[in-house]
Order: structure tokens, then C-alpha cells, then sequence
């Protein structure tokens, strides 16, 4: 096999779905084996490790896992409950790695839920489904009844830690992602971010202490306090260890799911696994490396970049959620990152003031801009509106909206201007002119 | 304490404060749309960006940050004022620059922080947006194209007035407030939202296209509505009250008023009396006012004083009651009363009659048991208070009387007496919380105070579950007149084998009948000659037989004791209308005609005899509250026990006085509310 990760070393052995989902399936794999070794050996044990094997959380953010974990209340108060939410509410363009998890590999997700919801003194775990989820939410349903039949969670169970988890379907709103928003959807209410502090590990569910987690963070839980922090650790640079689901998708020959080593080249990731950029290497054109919403980064710097949070971050993009969208020389940008705002637009929940009246005024602007009908000092205000937004509002949906735009327009104003400025050839100065001659 | 800098200004703080409340103390403001001192933090509006440190490098919200110790606090940095250019910017894009034409105009947040915080351009090259007027009913109109989505009128619905009516619904940049289901909003502190809203997108139907408030006099009153005495101020231009706006006072009404309170003003421009009047052959006709004197000072002195009754009404301030007990006790009139419902409170301690827990004594109370009161009508805004400690999560609340939805939810006991002397043997558990809470609090209303029976059981309960007790009076009445307190603290009751109101309009019960402002009694049997003091043609009016006009509640100054015995002093704003004087004036110039010249002159020399006889009218905005006292309840009350359910309040919310009887905007209220309302089609 191609690339840096050896078979040995995957995570997420049936992530094609080649094998069996099921309870059997999962046992042979590894799934479940040892869990209650684990559990003997406690939560600081725990969180140690997962401390140790630098996992940084797999939802975009990339905040250390174990560190999140430890900033659970050490004892469980009389009457606050402590809970464990894992946020499967995978709605990041680009972005399908979770759902790949859910159905092929759901019980190394419930496992996850059971160790991560131990090591936090949590006996409840809500898993928040993205609401067009529906088959992934069949098998994850029957999942957990398979693991609730063969005693693996509920009560009395074999691991010694009473343990329910419940699927919760959403919406199919895009912020109930942001994990205050998952949080008030799932109480039942209207699904807007909630200001922070207080943070989820202070007041979350119902005011309980919470933590929320992506799906993946969860899911490699099992495998890595199994294998060891140091196999995991083993993997990528420094601060940007383990192995990760790379969602590949756009204008390569073989769009596809891979379990990688973090810190792969992106060259090596586009000719290892993708079968290459579409028309060739010469012919990539810009990269969003992580999602919808980090600002893409054009062809001569994907040439030595590596696929991790720090040299993404250096070259002000972001890892995300690692779904890279790749487009090559025949993409209209200005287009793809119009449509982006459009969803921001969409998507935004309308609580607070920038994002709301924001998020439209840049996707009206970068409409114009995609026809090149505007007017050239627009992309100075456009530019300046984003930075309106950014960092101005409730929850990262502002930044998120912001992002996109402020990568197009660093990497390739040019083009903008080129369209601004053909759009005006052989066209009258004056609105309307040509109309009053021919009258 | 722990301390900030803000801008460089070193403050203390409690723990707990937001770096709001921090720089406001600081003396820096801070402006804000969403964030409102009596709601829940939304945090939304994002105007009140500022710069922390030590924190992240982007502006914070301060209205929901915690101070903490040795922050430093910037308000005046260039990220702070492009932040807040920015939210100014993003606010007006889609708000219409419709100022010329929009009510709110000079006093309006948008306006004036826009001036403050805002660019002096416009970016914005898009359309604007439009949004859909909302139906809220006949008190708030709606412009909702100009509303900011602040969601401060969704807080106050939900939280404050206790009926989800109002929501915001959609996302993104369709957000709308609206109704549920477009219907109006019945809450009887609706109109509240309109002072909170801090654009163009709720305002005040019925003032709506009046004035603009700098053309305004504003005079600071007190409210006759109910017996709360809210604080009010009286906006007004010319001869014409033209709305009436609340006064924060957090004793009394924090910063809410009724609806009725807000909106009964436009009754004080119809069925107005202007003119004395004389009735002959069954018809009114104008007369001066030496004609009336003279005709009803003829009628007195030939009924004698035994004759003669004299019943106060329950708008009536404390100075022309006194006047009237001067003169007509001074003339051995023994029938003189203030209380038209005939409740039979009145001459034991003055405790007896009062809220003596305070309505600010709400939030330490620990439990509530409502007896024949439902408060949500007879003052809504001590039902919000009730509801404030409910939502804190700290009292239980018991009901006997008219099953109501009262915006929490309580323990319903039962409808009567024998409920009510059962309770103290009964083990369910609002009685078990009763007895073992540190702060029980009766609130007897009037459907059990009109009732020997029910008055006399309600202070067994007290007695039984010892609300009185060291440092905590738990006996409270809620009365629903603005005068009953001040009646009975001067002893506006019958004198020795004098008769009670009751009494009184029945038939043969007196030859001469003077009644101040008293509209709430049947006056159909008396044969009486009857003298009406008053300001409005209501059912007083209607029965007169000499009309002598009075003064409205804006129109003179007065003293108003509200239930709690706290005395407060109302303003006039404007004068009586027509030839209609103020009524002490009234009963100083007919003393003279009597024969019996009251010794005063001017207001001051009658409050200064009146502070003289009555100590307690001279506490001016003090109410008596818990000092600990102990007093008799066992004298209260009498008669058989009856079956009968204690009754809710007989007259509907919006109807329980002249003035708001003779109100269009309190006359559509009431058709809504009974359902009463007719449609366009029919």
C-alpha cells in the first residue's frame, strides 16, 4: 500500500464498509477488547494517556482531547450529572468523514462513548445526528442495541460503569454543529450558540456539566489507550500526532475517504490515494484544505505542505476537519466561493447582529463580484466587512463566513479585478445609456 | 472587593458583576441594545464590544462577561470603536431610514447611537430588506421592517409577563418577531415591550402619529389603576394627557405598569364632567357653582346629619377624604365610607389593612397562599414580582378562590372557606411547605375581604400558621382601590351607629347622598337626594341629582397611600378640565355654605393638618414593611361560615373605574379579551 500508514497501523479498518458493521464483526477487529482493563485502571489513567497521545480533537477546532476531558469537575455534584455529547452533526461542506464511522464502524464509536463517558464520571451519553442522516442513524441504532443485548453498555453491564446513550436526530440545520447550539437543540430548544463563558464543562446539558466531542475524537479513543498513547504519539510532527480520515473531494481522479498519518505532504496524499490532481499537478489551481470554511490556499503552496494543524495555520488556512476540496485550473473561484457564502448565508442562525446582516451583504457582494458586476473599491469594503464579522460574533459561524472570502481574495484578487474590469469592456459608462441613444 | 481598571480608572466591584455593570460604575458607558438590567442576558446585539485584558485578541460582549479581578477594561481602543462602527453599520443596512415618520424619533437607541458610535456613511449598495407587519392586538403597533432582533420584547413576554406570545422565528437574516400565530398578545403587561424596544418596531398603537416627545411636558405621578401605586410619568401637551410611561421604582414597580395604567389616559378626555349641574324634571342642566352649593347645602341642612351619607370612591386622593371628614364629621355625620365593596376591614390596627410584607418583601418570601385574589387582574405588576421569585425557584405558591391562570404554576387548595380553615390540619404538601417556610405570606384579596366569613377564616389561617411573627409579617392585603388605604388609615368608616356604603344606597338608607367618585355601587333603590363628586358621566353621574366636577388623578396634586400603607405623591400634569375645580377645593368652598368652614385654605395647610391627625401621612415614599409587630387578627371578620367560593374579580380587568369606562383603547382591550370583538366581514 501507498503512503505513510502502514494497514497495521488503521484505525478505521472497515471504513469502506467491506466487512461486517456488526457486534461480531467489530469484535474481530479489536473493537471492545481490553475495555474493561481500561476502566479498572481509572480516569486519571484515562486521560493520561489520551493526554499523552496528543489527539487533537477531530471537529475542526483541534483542541487537545484529553486536556478538554480534563476540564471536567473531578467529582460529581448531587443533582448535576455529568454528560458526555458526541457532536455527529457533520455538516461541513466537504466534510464526510463521520458518517463513514457511523456505519461501518459504529461500535468503535459507542466503545469511545463508554471510555471517553467513564473517564468523565458521565452514565449518560446523547449522540446528536445530523438530521439527513438517516441510514447511518439505522446501523448506529442497531449498534447500540447490539451492545446493549451483549451487555457492553446499559446497566450492569460487563464493564462495571452503568452507561446509556441515546441517539438524538437534528434538524438538519447547519449551526446545531457548533456544540452550545447542539446543546440547546437538544434540550429541545430553538438551536442558536449560547454566549460563552460559561463553557460546557461548567453549565452545558440542561446545565450540567458537558462535553462535547466529534464522533472521530471519540471513536479512536478505544484504539489508542489499547495500542498505547506512544503508537499514536508515533504518528505526524510534534502537537500534530496520530492518524487522521482525510475527506478528499473536487478535481481529483479518485475523490475518496483515507485514513492517513497526520503531517503528510499534501503531494504525497493527492498521488497516494488520490490518483492525482484531474488533468495533472500542473493544472491544480487553489486547495481548501479543511472544510468550507478555512481560506484556501493556492497551487505553488500546496507544492511542500504538510496536512496538519500547524503548517495549515502557518500558511493562515486551517486543518479543519481535513476534507480537502481541490480545484483545478477550470474552477471559476470567484463562483465556488459565492455559493460558499450563500451557504453562510443560509446557514447563519440569526442571533446576533454581524452574522445576520453579514452574511447576506457579502454573499449579495460576492454574487456581483462572480458576474463581475461590482464596482472595483467593493472588494476593499467587502474585505473590510469580513473583518466586521470576524471575531465580532457569538459562536465561529461569523469567522467561518469570513474566512472563505478573505482566502480568495488574498490569493487571487487578481482575478476579481480581471472579471470587474472585462465585465465593463465595450459596455457604457453610464447605466442605461445605450438605452436612452436608442430611444 | 475585587478591582478593575477601566481605561486606565481603577473601580471596585462586587464579585458577580459583568464588565458592563463594572465600566458603568467606572463611570464609562457602554452602549447596548439587546442587553436590559430586568431581562436575561441575550448578548446578541453585539454593541457592547470591548477590549479585555488579559483575554483573546478579539473584542468581547461585555454585557456577558464576568469582571474578574484586576481586569483591565478598554472602551475607547480602535478595536472597540471599529467594532462597534461595524454593528451600527450592520443594524442600519437593513433598517429603513424612515425616522421622519417613526414614533420612536427622539427617543430612540438606534438614532442616538448611531449619532454616538456609528460612520457618518453608508456602504451599503443592496436592497434593504422588508419584513411583514405583525398583528399584536390594539396597544402595540408594529413596523417590523425596523426591528433589530435584539429579542428584548421575546425576554420580557416570556420571562417577566409570563406568556410565550412573542418569538422570533426563521434564521439568518429572515429572523422575525412575531405572535404565536399572529394573534394578539393578552398579557396585562403587553405594553411594556413597547418601552423596551429600543427602535421603531414596537410602538404605542393608540399614541401612534400623536407627538413627538420633545413637544411633551412630563410630569412624575403615581398610578390610580390598582392599589400598587406604580410610578408613572404623565407625558402631556397642552390641556391633553397623551400617554403615561412608567417610572422605575424598585419598591413598588421596578420598571413595569399595567396595560391598563399605561392606557386609560384617553379616557380622561371623554364623558368628561366640566360643568356643575343641576337635574330637574329629569334632565340635566348647567348651572354655576353657587347655584349647586347653595341647592346642596339647602338639602343637607334639612336632612340633618343623621340623614346624610357620604361615600368615598376608589380613585379618591387622601386630601379630599380628609376635607370631607373634617367637614361632615364636624357635623355629626356618622355615614361616611370609602369601602364600595363592602369589605369590612378598617378601625382595628392599621396592620389589619395592609401589605405589610411589601411587595419587595416578595422576593424573600418562601411561600404564598392566595386567598380570593387573583393578582394577575387586580395588580398585575406585584403578579410579575410573585412570578420574578417563582422563576428563582424559591417559593411554593397555594391558591384558594377562582382557579386562574396566574403565569406560574401553584397548588390549587380549594374555593372557599371551609378550604381555608381545614388548611392548617390538611397534610398536603403546600400546607406542609406553608407551615415550615421562614417567609409565609398571606395575600388576602377581595373576593374573600367582601365576605365577613372569609376575612374572619383567612386570619384564623394566619393566626394558625403564625405569618406573624419576629421580623416577618406575613399578612398582606391586596386591595384594589387606590384610595382604600388612605380611607382607613384616616378612619374613612362609619362612626358609631353610622350605616356602610352598602347600606347606604339601599332604599330609605339616607335622604342626602354625596358620593365622591363612588361608581361602583348600585345606586337603583336609593331614594336619596344624591350629590355627585366626580370627574366622569359614569353610573354616579347617571343617578346625580346635583353634578359637581372634579379632578382627575392628573389633574391635581395628591396623596395616595398604595396597599402596602407606603404614601406617595402624585403631580398634576394638567388642569381639571372646564370649570371643574379639585375636590378638596370643592368641599372648602361648600363647608362654608354648610356653615361649618373648614379651617384650611390652601393644600398645605390641609396636609399639614392632615399629617397632624394622621402621623402616618406624613411618611412620605416610606411603607411600614416588617418591622416586627404583633396585632390582634382575631378581631377581623365575622358572620356565619358560608359555602359559597370565594369570586374573582367581579368587574372585567380592563372596566374598574370611571376613567378607564370612558377609555376606546380600554373598550377594545375588554372585547378582546371576552372574545367579544366583531370581524370585518360581519
Amino acid at each position: 500500500m501507498v503512503g505513510i500508514l502502514e494497514d497495521k497501523d488503521r484505525i478505521f479498518t472497515n471504513l469502506y464498509g467491506l466487512h461486517d458493521w456488526g457486534l461480531e464483526g467489530a469484535k474481530q477487529r479489536g473493537c471492545w477488547n481490553g475495555v474493561r482493563d481500561m476502566i479498572d485502571a481509572g480516569p486519571a489513567w484515562i486521560i493520561d494517556n489520551m493526554k499523552q497521545s496528543g489527539l487533537r480533537g477531530r471537529g475542526g477546532a483541534g483542541f487537545g482531547t484529553g486536556l478538554k476531558w480534563s476540564f471536567m469537575p473531578k467529582e460529581v455534584k448531587e443533582g448535576r450529572p455529568h454528560y458526555l455529547v458526541v457532536n455527529a452533526d457533520e455538516s461541513e461542506p466537504g466534510t464526510c468523514k463521520d458518517r463513514e464511522i457511523m456505519r461501518h464502524d459504529p461500535h468503535l464509536l459507542i466503545e469511545g462513548c463508554l471510555i471517553a463517558s467513564f473517564a468523565m464520571q458521565a452514565h449518560a451519553c446523547y449522540i446528536y445526528m445530523r438530521g439527513e442522516y438517516v441510514r447511518e442513524r439505522e446501523v448506529l441504532e442497531a449498534a447500540i442495541k447490539q451492545a446493549y443485548d451483549a451487555k457492553l453498555i446499559g446497566k450492569n453491564n460487563v464493564h462495571g460503569w452503568d452507561f446509556d446513550v441515546f441517539v438524538h436526530h437534528g434538524g438538519g440545520a447547519y449551526i446545531c454543529g457548533e456544540e452550545t447550539a447542539l446543546l440547546e437543540s437538544l434540550e429541545g430548544k430553538k438551536g442558536q450558540p449560547r454566549l460563552k463563558p460559561p463553557f460546557p464543562a461548567g453549565a452545558g446539558l440542561y446545565g450540567c456539566p458537558t462535553t462535547v466531542n466529534n464522533v472521530e475524537s471519540i471513536a479512536v479513543a478505544g484504539p489508542i489507550l489499547r495500542r498505547g498513547a506512544a503508537w499514536f504519539a508515533g504518528f505526524g510532527r510534534p502537537n500534530n500526532t496520530g492518524t487522521k480520515l482525510f475527506c478528499v473531494s473536487g478535481h481529483v481522479n479518485l475523490p475518496c475517504n483515507v485514513e492517513e498519518a497526520m503531517s503528510i505532504p499534501f503531494k504525497q496524499l493527492m498521488e497516494d490515494h488520490c490518483g492525482g490532481i484531474r488533468g495533472g499537478w500542473g493544472n491544480l489551481k487553489a486547495v481548501i484544505p479543511g472544510g468550507s470554511s478555512v481560506r484556501m490556499i493556492p497551487a505553488e503552496q500546496c507544492e511542500d505542505v504538510l496536512m496538519d494543524f500547524d503548517a495549515l495555520r502557518d500558511l493562515g488556512s486551517g486543518l479543519g476537519t481535513a476534507a480537502v476540496i481541490v480545484m483545478d485550473k477550470s474552477t471559476d473561484l470567484v463562483r465556488a466561493i459565492a455559493r460558499l457564502s450563500y451557504f453562510y448565508k443560509h446557514e447563519s442562525c440569526g442571533q446576533c447582529t454581524p452574522c445576520r446582516e453579514g452574511t447576506g451583504w457579502m454573499w449579495r457582494v460576492m454574487e456581483r463580484m462572480a458576474t463581475g458586476e461590482a464596482e472595483m473599491h467593493e472588494i476593499d469594503t467587502l474585505l473590510d466587512v469580513t473583518t466586521q464579522v470576524e471575531g465580532h460574533t457569538i459562536c465561529a459561524l461569523g469567522d467561518a463566513a469570513a474566512w472563505p472570502i478573505q482566502g480568495l481574495f488574498k490569493h487571487f484578487r487578481h482575478e476579481v479585478e480581471d472579471r470587474i474590469t472585462n465585465y465593463r469592456i465595450g459596455k457604457p459608462h453610464v447605466q442605461g445609456a445605450t438605452l436612452i441613444a436608442a430611444e | 472587593m475585587p478591582k478593575a481598571k477601566v481605561n486606565g480608572d481603577e473601580v471596585e466591584f462586587e464579585p458577580g458583576m459583568t464588565v458592563l455593570q463594572v465600566a458603568e460604575r467606572a463611570g464609562h458607558e457602554i452602549p447596548r441594545f439587546c442587553y436590559h438590567e430586568r431581562l436575561s442576558i441575550a448578548g446578541n446585539c453585539r454593541m457592547c464590544l470591548v477590549e479585555v485584558k488579559p483575554g483573546p485578541p478579539k473584542p468581547q460582549a461585555s454585557c456577558a462577561l464576568p469582571a474578574a479581578e484586576n481586569q483591565e477594561i478598554f472602551t475607547n481602543t480602535p478595536m472597540v470603536k471599529k467594532a462597534r462602527e461595524g454593528v451600527i453599520e450592520f443594524l442600519l443596512i437593513n433598517h429603513p431610514l424612515d425616522c421622519p415618520i417613526c414614533d420612536q424619533g427622539g427617543e430612540c437607541d438606534l438614532q442616538d447611537q448611531a449619532m454616538g458610535y456609528g460612520r457618518d456613511d453608508s456602504r451599503y449598495e443592496e436592497n434593504k430588506r422588508a419584513v411583514e407587519e405583525k398583528h399584536m392586538g390594539p396597544l402595540i403597533k408594529t413596523v417590523m421592517t425596523r426591528c433589530i432582533q435584539c429579542t428584548r420584547c421575546v425576554r420580557f413576554i416570556t420571562e417577566v409577563a409570563g406568556s410565550s406570545e412573542i418569538g422570533l422565528i426563521s434564521r439568518g437574516e429572515d429572523v422575525e418577531i412575531t405572535t404565536y400565530l399572529g394573534s394578539a398578545v393578552t398579557s396585562e403587561l403587553s405594553a411594556n415591550v413597547i418601552d423596551l424596544c429600543p427602535v421603531g418596531a414596537l410602538t404605542s398603537r393608540p399614541y401612534a402619529f400623536e407627538a413627538r416627545p420633545w413637544e411633551l411636558k412630563k410630569t412624575e405621578s403615581i398610578d390610580v389603576m390598582d392599589a400598587l401605586g406604580s410610578s408613572i410619568r404623565i407625558d402631556s401637551r397642552g390641556p391633553a394627557v397623551l400617554r403615561v410611561l412608567p417610572r422605575t421604582n424598585d419598591d413598588v414597580n421596578e420598571e413595569w405598569i399595567s396595560d391598563k395604567t399605561r392606557y386609560a389616559c384617553d379616557g380622561l378626555q371623554r364623558q368628561r364632567l366640566d360643568k356643575p349641574m343641576i337635574r330637574e324634571a329629569g334632565k340635566l342642566r348647567a348651572v354655576t357653582w353657587g347655584e349647586a352649593f347653595d341647592l346642596v347645602a339647602s338639602k343637607i341642612s334639612a336632612a340633618g346629619p343623621e340623614k346624610v351619607g357620604v361615600i368615598a370612591g376608589d380613585l379618591q386622593d387622601a386630601e379630599s377624604m380628609k376635607a370631607a371628614l373634617d367637614l361632615f364629621g364636624g357635623m355629626g355625620v356618622t355615614s361616611l365610607d370609602c369601602r364600595q365593596d363592602g369589605m369590612t376591614l378598617g378601625g382595628g390596627p392599621r396592620e389589619s389593612w395592609l401589605f405589610n410584607s411589601t411587595i419587595n418583601g416578595i422576593e424573600q418570601a418562601d411561600a404564598i397562599l392566595l386567598i380570593g385574589v387573583n393578582p394577575r387582574l387586580d395588580a398585575p405588576v406585584l403578579n410579575a414580582r410573585i412570578r420574578k421569585q417563582w422563576i428563582a425557584g424559591k417559593i411554593s405558591v397555594g391558591v384558594i378562590g377562582e382557579q386562574a391562570d396566574l403565569t406560574y404554576s401553584y397548588d390549587y387548595l380549594g374555593a372557599g372557606t371551609a378550604t381555608l380553615n381545614g388548611l392548617a390540619k390538611s397534610k398536603s404538601a403546600f400546607a406542609e411547605a406553608f407551615k415550615n417556610a421562614q417567609r409565609p405570606m398571606i395575600i388576602v384579596g377581595q373576593g374573600a375581604l367582601s365576605r365577613g366569613d372569609g376575612l374572619k377564616a383567612a386570619a384564623a389561617a394566619a393566626k394558625s400558621f403564625n405569618v406573624v411573627r419576629e421580623g416577618w409579617n406575613g399578612w398582606n392585603v391586596l386591595h384594589t382601590a387606590a384610595s382604600r388605604v388612605g380611607g382607613l388609615d384616616m378612619g374613612f368608616t362609619p362612626k358609631a351607629g353610622g350605616k356602610s356604603a352598602a347600606d347606604l344606597v339601599a332604599k330609605g338608607g339616607a335622604e342626602v347622598l354625596l358620593l365622591m367618585g363612588a361608581d361602583e355601587m348600585d345606586l337603583s333603590a336609593t331614594g336619596a337626594f344624591v350629590v355627585y363628586m366626580g370627574t366622569h358621566g359614569d353610573a354616579g353621574a347617571h343617578r346625580a341629582d346635583v353634578i359637581l366636577p372634579g379632578a382627575a388623578y392628573t389633574e391635581k396634586n395628591a396623596i395616595y397611600v398604595n396597599t402596602e400603607g407606603r404614601v406617595q405623591l402624585a403631580e398634576r400634569a394638567v388642569f381639571p378640565k372646564g370649570e371643574a375645580r379639585e375636590d378638596w377645593a370643592i368641599l372648602r368652598a361648600l363647608s362654608e355654605r354648610l356653615g361649618h368652614k373648614l379651617p384650611y385654605d390652601t393644600l398645605d395647610a390641609l396636609r399639614a393638618k392632615l399629617f397632624e391627625d394622621h402621623p402616618t401621612f406624613g411618611q412620605i415614599d416610606y411603607a411600614p414593611g416588617s418591622t416586627p409587630v404583633s396585632f390582634d387578627l382575631s378581631g377581623l371578620g365575622g358572620g356565619d361560615a358560608s359555602d359559597a367560593p370565594f369570586t374573582g374579580s367581579a368587574r372585567p380587568f380592563h372596566l374598574t373605574n370611571p376613567i378607564a369606562r370612558a377609555s376606546v383603547t380600554m373598550a377594545e382591550c375588554s372585547a378582546l379579551v371576552s372574545g367579544a370583538h366583531k370581524h370585518a366581514a360581519e
